[in-house]
Formats: structure tokens, sequence, C-alpha cells
């Protein structure tokens, strides 16, 4: 497995569709902020220190028989479209992806871990689940960590705990966050409410490419705030309990919906199936309310013979880098919006078809 | 539609602007936006935790002004990477793991207002913590000590004394 086939790969593990509660929650993540002891972090270090840093990793990486599977990726050497396609599909963040010296990423062949060295800290061990399923995130991560640990020196301090560069991340060093589709909420105008009240308990709400951007798509993040002073499973039981919360609100919404504006709905949905199966231009903005209106028909029953995990890939696929990376060439925005209508069509029909 | 700047491309980026309370809307073609440097509101995330961490900082009374002494009469200079603790204003990173003893007495307000905590209470890392675990195991031993002897059962005291100093030893050998 290389980088090549990582991001030729359109699917990934957090796609599949048959997980936990993935009628509203696509999927679960939890990042542990790692450093070593005595290295200054990644934004004060020379390169010599980064370069170092990357060493230790590589050599923990290669001595441990667990992390063996892991494919490291060198950024640095990475042509800026592979990069983009790591953001895009979630592996690294878009700060890890502009590339500079001593930054690698290592990445586990179905996508379920991914490890960012010299990101903000100089490790961030991130696993990535289908559906709500973070307890089984943290355990995974917290053997990745475990791993890593036993050949590393970890910055520990006996009080604040695991030592980050940001002291917003101090402590655990946990980021646990759950990715929530909310089109049912958002069309009756709910979402705002619903998502100020989860902010009010220590839950920060961000769009679906993390910190700076906008909910595309009704696709919203929810995450932990706070890092210290309390355990991880407390930190993963609130967010999974208030997800809980948020998952039942959004379904109340759906079966009222189905229930009181049955012919709205439906139309809504089949319209949004008509235009994605004929559209000939149509910007990735476009798709990815599209995409989130066919999942709502399909998530409520209202169009059978589609598929939630092909709603998934198309998410990923019509993103501007990836599609350039299956056209195998730089596209200007017009020729990307031919293109992405293109390969929406024929992943419905391939669908329709059996294929 | 084509681009209000050049009328030749197609425009793709629709920009609305609001200053000082008037709302305007263009539509330009991406190359027109780049040249004009409206892209570069989007090509780098301005708002984020660190940033605005930072302008906290700033505008906190007991952290502005120009480096301030520190009470032992150290200065504001972390000893190993040489982070000016006015760096950190700015930036809301430190720069290296030590920087936390060096700061902890200022760092520590403003950990309890990010957090509202200052003690961790997770994970502890296996082997690099170790001592970590025999501190924590120390500590809950002595309280039972003086528990024992409060109710002088000295036998078991004596038992529970010896335990303590095995992990104590324990601890002096890792050091």
């Amino acid at each position: 497995m290389s980088l090549g086939d990582i991001i030729d790969k359109t699917s990934s593990a957090w796609m599949r569709a048959d997980a936990p509660s993935a009628d509203v929650v696509l999927s679960s993540r939890v990042r542990l902020a790692r450093n070593l002891a005595g290295v200054l972090f990644p934004h004060q270090a020379s390169e010599a220190d980064l370069a170092k840093v990357a060493e230790q990793v590589q050599k923990a990486i290669r001595s441990v028989r667990g992390l063996a599977d892991l494919v490291m990726i060198r950024l640095s050497e990475t042509p800026a479209l592979a990069r983009q396609i790591l953001v895009e599909k979630h592996l690294i963040s878009p700060q890890h992806a502009q590339g500079a010296a001593g930054r690698l990423v290592a990445i586990r062949p179905d996508e379920t871990v991914s490890v960012m060295v010299n990101e903000e800290d100089h490790l961030r061990i991130q696993t990535l689940l289908p559906g709500l399923q973070l307890e089984d995130a943290l355990e995974l991560a917290s053997q990745v960590d475990d791993m890593f640990e036993s050949k590393l020196d970890y910055a520990f301090d006996e009080k604040l705990g695991y030592i980050t560069a940001c002291p917003t991340n101090v402590g655990t060093g946990l980021r646990a966050s759950v990715m929530v589709h909310l089109p049912a909420l958002a069309a009756t105008g709910q979402a705002g409410r619903v998502l100020t009240a989860v902010s009010n308990v220590g839950i920060a709400v961000r769009g679906l490419y993390g910190e700076g951007s906008e909910a595309t798509g009704n696709v919203f993040q929810l995450s932990n705030q706070v890092t210290l002073g309390r355990s991880e499973e407390e930190l993963v039981d609130n967010l999974a309990g208030v997800t809980k919360q948020v998952i039942s609100q959004e379904r109340g919404v759906r079966e009222k919906l189905v229930r009181e504006r049955r012919d709205q709905l439906e139309d809504k949905v089949n319209r949004a199936y008509g235009l994605l199966s004929h559209a000939r231009l149509i910007t990735s903005e476009e798709a990815l309310g599209l995409l989130s209106d066919v999942r709502l028909g399909v998530d409520a029953g209202l169009l059978p013979g589609v598929d939630a995990r092909d709603l998934n890939e198309l998410m990923v696929i019509t993103q501007p880098a990836y599609l350039q990376r299956i056209m195998g060439k730089d596209l200007g925005p017009q020729e990307r919006d031919v293109r992405r209508a293109a390969l929406i069509r024929e992943k419905i029909r391939a669908r329709k078809e059996g294929r | 539609m084509l681009c209000d700047e050049c009328g030749k491309r197609p425009a793709n980026v629709r920009l609305t602007k609001i200053v000082n309370g008037v709302k305007s809307e263009s539509h330009l073609c991406e190359q027109c936006a780049r040249e004009k440097g409206e892209l570069e509101l989007f090509s780098e995330p301005n708002f984020s935790f660190p940033n605005l961490l930072a302008g906290l900082l700033q505008h906190e009374p007991g952290f502005a002004g120009a480096p301030v002494a520190f009470p032992g009469g150290a200065t504001s200079r972390c000893r190993t990477c040489g982070l000016d603790f006015s760096g950190f204003r700015k930036t809301g990173f430190l720069g290296c793991p030590d920087c936390y003893d060096e700061f902890r007495p200022r760092l520590e307000p403003l950990l309890r207002r990010i957090h509202g905590s200052t003690r961790h209470t997770g994970k502890v890392p296996g082997r690099t913590g170790a001592a970590t675990d025999t501190r924590r195991e120390i500590e809950s031993l002595r309280v039972e000590l003086s528990r024992l002897v409060a109710k002088e059962r000295y036998e078991e005291a004596a038992k529970v004394r010896d335990k303590i100093r095995a992990l104590e030893k324990n601890l002096a050998d890792q050091a």
C-alpha cells in the first residue's frame, strides 16, 4: 500500500453506512495530541529538530509490531494535489497540508488511524470510525498511543497531564468529535437553536472541514471544548450523550416531516435526486446541498434504490482536488463543474444498473 | 453571468462585503478575485483557537504591557527555548514543554479560565508516567497510614509504612 493507493481509493472505512446511528452521524473521530520531552514544539523547532522528531517516530513505527502497517508519507515530497486529497479525506488538517519540511503523516491502509507528525504538536494520533462509535475510537487511539509511548519519551506533567503547544489542548490532549447530518433541523430553522444549546454544555460546533469552515450540506462537527480536569472517558461520554440528544431531535423532526409534510418532503428529495441525475454543470457547494437532500430521502425511506454509501463517497470525490485526481489533470472551475456533474450521473447510473 | 471586473470571463466568485454596515455584492471570476486579493480571505483560516486565545490575552489587564519580572526575580524568558511570554501572548503557542514550568504561575489562571481546572485527572503514560502512578499510590498510602495510626493499629501501620518506603526507594532508583 502506498500514498497513490490511499488517494486513489475512493471509499474509506468511515463511509460504511451500516454503522450505529449512521442515519444522522456520519463519523466519529478522536484525536490525541502528544509531544516529545525536551524538544521544542514544531512551530519553534529548527528543521534539524523536526527531522529528529520525524526520525524517532519512524523508528517507533518500524520497531513496534502493531504500528508496522502504517504507511509513511513525507508531505514535503508529496504533490500539492495529493496533499489536498488527504485533507478532503479528513486524514490530515489543512494546516498540515501546507507541507513544510519535516511534516509527515502515517496512515493505516483502512484509514481508521492517521498520525500527523510535526503539525501543531509533535504527534497527533487520530482515529476515524463510521457512525456513532466514540468509545471505540477512543480505545483505538489509546492503543496506538500506548504503542508509540513504549518507544518515545512524552512530555508529561504530573499536574497538567500531556503537554501541548497550545494551552487549549493540555491535559488529556483529547479532541473527540462527531460529524452530524442535520437536514430536518436545518430545513425547519431549528438547527441554530439546537446547536446553541449544545455549545452551552461545553461542546464546540463547526462546519464540515473543521476550524474556520462553514457548514456545507447541513453537516456539522460537534467536539469537546475542554481537555483538562476530566478524564478521557468523561469527555467522550459527555460528547456521546449530547450527540444522542441531537440525534433524537433530528429524528423527531424527520418523522414529523414524513408524517405531516410528506408531499413536500418527497418533492424536495426527488427534485434533488433528479438534479443530481441530470445536471450538466454543478458546483461542489450545490452538490453537497443536493447530496444532503438525497441522503435525507434515503434515511427517511423515501428513495429506495439509492445507497447511502454512494452518497458518502460522492461527498468526497466531488471535492475539487479529488475530482482533478480522478481526471488526471488540473481543471478550471467551469471544467470542474462539468466533470463533477458527469461523475455524479455515472455513479447514479451504475447503481441503477446494479453495477 | 460575466465577471464585474473584466467583463470577459464567467463569474464564479460571489463576494459579499459589509463595510460600516453597508452591504455590497459583486460577482467576479476567480482570476480577478485573486488579483484583487479577495480570495486570500478564504485561503487562510484567520479565526482559529490560538488567535482567539491570543486576543483574550491582549485584552487581559494583568497580561498586557511590557515584560514583567517574575515574583522570584526571574525574567519572563523560557530558559530552554528562549520564548518571551509576550511571544506566547501574540501567538497563543508556547515554545517547548519546559515553558509550562517557566510560566506556570501565569498560565494557571489562564488554564482555569479555559478549562475550569488546573489538574489532569485522565490517562497517565505507562512508561514515562510510571513515577506518577507511584507517587499517586504513595499519596494514598500516606492517608491510609495516618488513619491506622490514629486508630492505634500499629502492626498494620508498620506494614503500610514499609510499603511506602519500598515505593520511595523505587522512585529514587528510577531517578
